[in-house]
C-alpha cells in the first residue's frame, strides 16, 4: 500500500472532517443550549454556498471572481437568513416538543430547496477554485491542492476561535450559563432572547462558512444540504450533544474513517474475496462504517464520546 | 372499550374508510383508473405510519428508522420471487419471521437508549440495512429488483388492481381495529404510562423494557406488512424504500395528522400524499405564470403548509378537528 496515497487520503479525510465540524458546531450549540432540533441547518449551508457562488460569478461593485467578496456575501447572507428565520418562525418553537421542531424545520427544508431551484435552476451551479489557490503545495514529495489545505486551515482556525469564544469571553460565559439554567440567567437581567438569536446567528454563519468552502469542491445544487445534515447529526450524537469539543473530535474521526474506508476497504476486501464481489460490496460497507461507529459508541456510551456535564 | 356510534372518534374514521372503499367505484365512473393505484400507494403508507405511531404517539419512542422494515417486507417478496417461489403466504410468512427476528435484536439494542440517542441509533440501523441491500448486486443492488409477478394467493388473484386495492384496505382497517383494541388494553395503558413517566412505571413493578420491546416489534411488523404490499403494488423492491427520507416522511405524516390519536396518522398520510400528488398537476386556470411556478415548485407549498400546521394546529390535523368537535359537544 503506497504511503503517499494514505497520506493524501488522510488529508482528504481531515478536510471533510473540518467541513463537518463547521456544520456540527452550530448544530450542537443550538441543540445543546437552546434544546432546539434544527433540521434546516443543512439548508443554511446550502444557501451559504449559493450566496457565495452567486457573488463569485457575478460582478459586485464591478468586481468579479473575488473570493473575498464571495466569502463576505456567503457568510453574511447565511447569518442574516439564520437570524431572520429564527425571529420569524423558530423562536416560537423553543418551548415546543422536539417533534414539532423537526416538523417545522422539515417544512423549511422543502421551502429553501424550492427557493434555490427557482432562483438558480435545478442543475448544479459552479464556483471555481480562486486562482491564487488553484495550485498544489508540495510537502515531503507529496503534492496536495492548495485550496484543500486552506479548508483545513480555516476549519482549524474557526474551531480554535469558537472554543475561545465559548470558554474565554463574557458572551461565551453567558451562553454556557444559559445552557445550565436559562431562567436563572434571565432573572439576573440578561436578555436571553437576544442571546439565543446571537447563538443561532453564529451557528448559521458557521454553516455559511462551510457552504462557502464546499462550493468550489462540491457541486452547488438544491438538496445539497440533506446528505451532509445526516452525517452532521451522526457527528454531534457521536461526540455528545452540546459539546463543541465532542463535535470537533467526532467530526475528524467521522471524516477520516469515511474517507479512508471508501478508498481502502474495497482494496482490502479484494485481497480476501473475489474481485467482483469486493468491488460491489466494498463501497457499500464503507458507507456503513460511520453508522457502525455511531451505533457502537451509543451502545456503550449513550451520552456520546464527550458528554456535557450539566450541574 | 365499547363502540360509541355517535362519538367522532368512531364516525370520522368510519366515514373516511367508507370513502376509501368507494374510490375504485368512483374511478370506474370518472374513468380515472389511475386513482386506484394512487390510493393503493397512499393506503400502504397510511398503514406504515399507523404502525410507526404505535411507538411514536403511544410509546413516545421516535424511531427514525422504520423504513428499514418497509424494506424487509419488500425484499422478502423480491428475493423469493427472484428464486422462483411465488406463494404469497410463504412471502408474507418469511417477511414477518425475518421482521420479528430483526426487530427483536435491533429493538433490544436501541431501546437501551432514549431521546435523541434513540432517534439516531434507529437511523443508524436503517442506514446499515440500506447500504446492505445496495451492496447486494445479485439482487439488483443500487438499481433495485423488479418482481415478475405478484405474490400468488391461490384463487384470490391480486394481479387484478381492484382486488389488490381491497386487500390493502382490509389490512388497513384490520390493523386499525386491532390497534384500537390494543391501545385501550392493559398493554396499551402500560405503554402510555411509560411515555408519560417511565420511572414511575418501573417503581410500580412493570418490566417496562419488555413492554417497549413488544410494542417496537408489533410496530415494525405493521411496516413489514406495508413493505410486502408495496412490493406487490409496484412489482419492484428498491433500496429507495429504505432511505432515511422515507423514515422522515413517516414521522412527518404521523405528526401532521395528530400523533396522539389512533386515526391521526392515516389522516396525515392521506393529506400529505394527496397534496404531493395533486399540487404537481394543479391547474386552477388563474395566471399561467403562477400556475407554472406552482407546478414546478409545489414542494415549497407543501413546506409552507407543514409549517403552518405546526404553528397553527398544535395537535395535528385530525387531533385538532377532534378537539374542536369534542369541545363543542361538551358545551351543549
Amino acid at each position: 500500500m503506497p504511503i503517499e496515497l494514505l497520506i493524501v487520503q488522510l488529508l482528504n479525510g481531515l478536510q471533510y472532517g473540518v467541513l463537518l465540524f463547521l456544520l456540527a458546531a452550530g448544530l450542537t450549540l443550538v441543540f445543546g443550549i437552546m434544546n432546539f432540533v434544527n433540521l434546516a441547518h443543512g439548508s443554511l449551508y446550502m444557501m451559504g454556498a449559493y450566496f457565495a457562488a452567486w457573488a463569485y460569478n457575478n460582478p459586485i461593485f464591478g468586481i468579479q471572481n473575488s473570493f473575498l467578496i464571495a466569502a463576505i456575501v456567503g457568510i453574511l447572507g447565511s447569518l442574516v437568513l439564520g437570524v431572520v428565520i429564527e425571529r420569524l418562525i423558530l423562536f416560537s418553537l423553543y418551548d415546543r416538543d422536539h417533534l414539532d421542531q423537526v416538523l417545522a424545520t422539515f417544512g423549511l427544508i422543502l421551502v429553501f430547496n424550492e427557493v434555490a431551484r427557482y432562483i438558480w435552476g435545478p442543475s448544479s451551479y459552479y464556483m471555481e477554485v480562486p486562482e491564487q489557490l488553484s495550485g498544489v503545495i508540495n510537502i515531503f514529495g507529496i503534492s496536495y491542492p492548495a485550496y484543500r489545505f486552506m479548508i483545513i486551515g480555516v476549519g482549524l482556525a474557526v474551531a480554535a476561535g469558537t472554543f475561545l469564544l465559548i470558554q474565554k469571553t463574557r458572551i461565551g460565559m453567558l451562553i454556557r450559563a444559559g445552557a445550565s439554567n436559562a431562567t436563572m440567567v434571565g432573572a439576573l437581567g440578561v436578555n436571553i432572547k437576544l442571546l439565543n438569536t446571537l447563538l443561532f446567528g453564529l451557528g448559521a454563519a458557521l454553516a455559511g462558512v462551510a457552504g462557502l468552502m464546499a462550493g468550489p469542491i462540491l457541486s452547488v445544487q438544491p438538496g445539497m444540504g440533506e446528505p451532509i445534515l445526516i452525517v452532521t447529526l451522526v457527528v454531534i450524537v457521536t461526540g455528545g450533544i452540546g459539546s463543541i469539543r465532542g463535535a470537533f473530535f467526532a467530526a475528524l474521526i467521522v471524516g477520516v474513517i469515511d474517507t479512508i474506508g471508501r478508498v481502502f476497504l474495497p482494496i482490502l476486501l479484494a485481497s480476501l474475496v473475489e474481485k467482483s464481489l469486493a468491488q460491489a460490496a466494498g463501497p457499500a460497507i464503507a458507507s456503513m462504517l460511520i453508522y457502525l461507529l455511531m451505533a457502537a459508541v451509543l451502545a456503550f456510551k449513550p451520552q456520546g464520546l464527550f458528554p456535557v456535564k450539566h450541574g | 372499550m365499547t363502540m360509541n356510534w355517535t362519538s367522532p372518534r368512531f364516525y370520522i374514521p368510519a366515514a373516511c374508510m367508507l370513502a376509501l372503499a368507494l374510490i375504485p367505484i368512483y374511478a370506474v365512473f370518472a374513468s380515472q383508473p389511475f386513482y386506484v393505484t394512487l390510493f393503493s400507494r397512499i393506503m400502504i403508507f397510511a398503514l406504515a405510519v399507523l404502525g410507526l405511531n404505535l411507538i411514536l404517539g403511544y410509546g413516545g419512542l421516535v424511531s427514525f428508522g422504520h423504513a428499514l422494515y418497509l424494506g424487509v417486507g419488500a425484499y422478502a417478496v423480491g428475493i423469493m420471487s427472484a428464486h422462483g417461489y411465488g406463494n404469497g403466504w410463504a412471502h408474507l410468512g418469511v417477511a414477518l419471521v425475518v421482521g420479528v427476528l430483526m426487530a427483536v435484536v435491533i429493538g433490544a439494542v436501541v431501546l437501551r437508549t432514549s431521546g435523541m440517542t434513540f432517534i439516531m441509533i434507529t437511523l443508524a440501523f436503517a442506514q446499515m440495512g440500506y447500504f446492505l441491500v445496495v451492496s447486494l448486486k445479485a439482487y439488483g443492488g443500487d438499481d433495485g429488483l423488479s418482481i415478475d409477478s405478484r405474490s400468488a394467493f391461490g384463487i384470490f388473484d391480486i394481479n387484478n388492481h381492484t382486488v389488490l386495492y381491497y386487500l390493502i384496505l382490509v389490512c388497513l382497517v384490520g390493523v386499525l381495529w386491532l390497534f384500537s383494541r390494543l391501545v385501550e388494553s392493559r398493554f396499551g395503558m402500560v405503554l402510555r404510562g411509560v411515555k408519560s413517566n417511565e420511572r414511575r412505571m418501573l417503581a410500580l413493578g412493570f418490566p417496562t423494557f419488555r413492554y417497549k420491546l413488544a410494542a417496537y416489534v408489533i410496530s415494525a411488523q405493521v411496516c413489514v406488512l406495508a413493505g410486502f404490499l408495496l412490493a406487490n403494488l409496484t412489482k419492484f423492491a428498491s433500496p429507495s424504500y429504505m432511505q432515511w427520507q422515507v423514515s422522515g416522511d413517516l414521522i412527518v405524516m404521523s405528526v401532521l395528522g395528530g400523533m396522539n390519536t389512533l386515526f391521526g396518522p392515516i389522516v396525515g398520510a392521506v393529506s400529505f400524499l394527496v397534496m404531493e400528488e395533486f399540487l404537481s398537476g394543479f391547474k386552477p386556470g388563474w395566471f399561467p405564470a403562477v400556475e407554472e411556478v406552482l407546478n414546478k415548485h409545489w414542494l415549497a407549498l407543501v413546506g409552507v403548509f407543514v409549517i403552518a400546521i405546526v404553528l397553527g394546529l398544535r395537535k395535528g390535523i385530525y387531533g385538532s378537528v377532534l378537539g374542536l368537535i369534542e369541545r363543542k359537544a361538551g358545551r351543549k
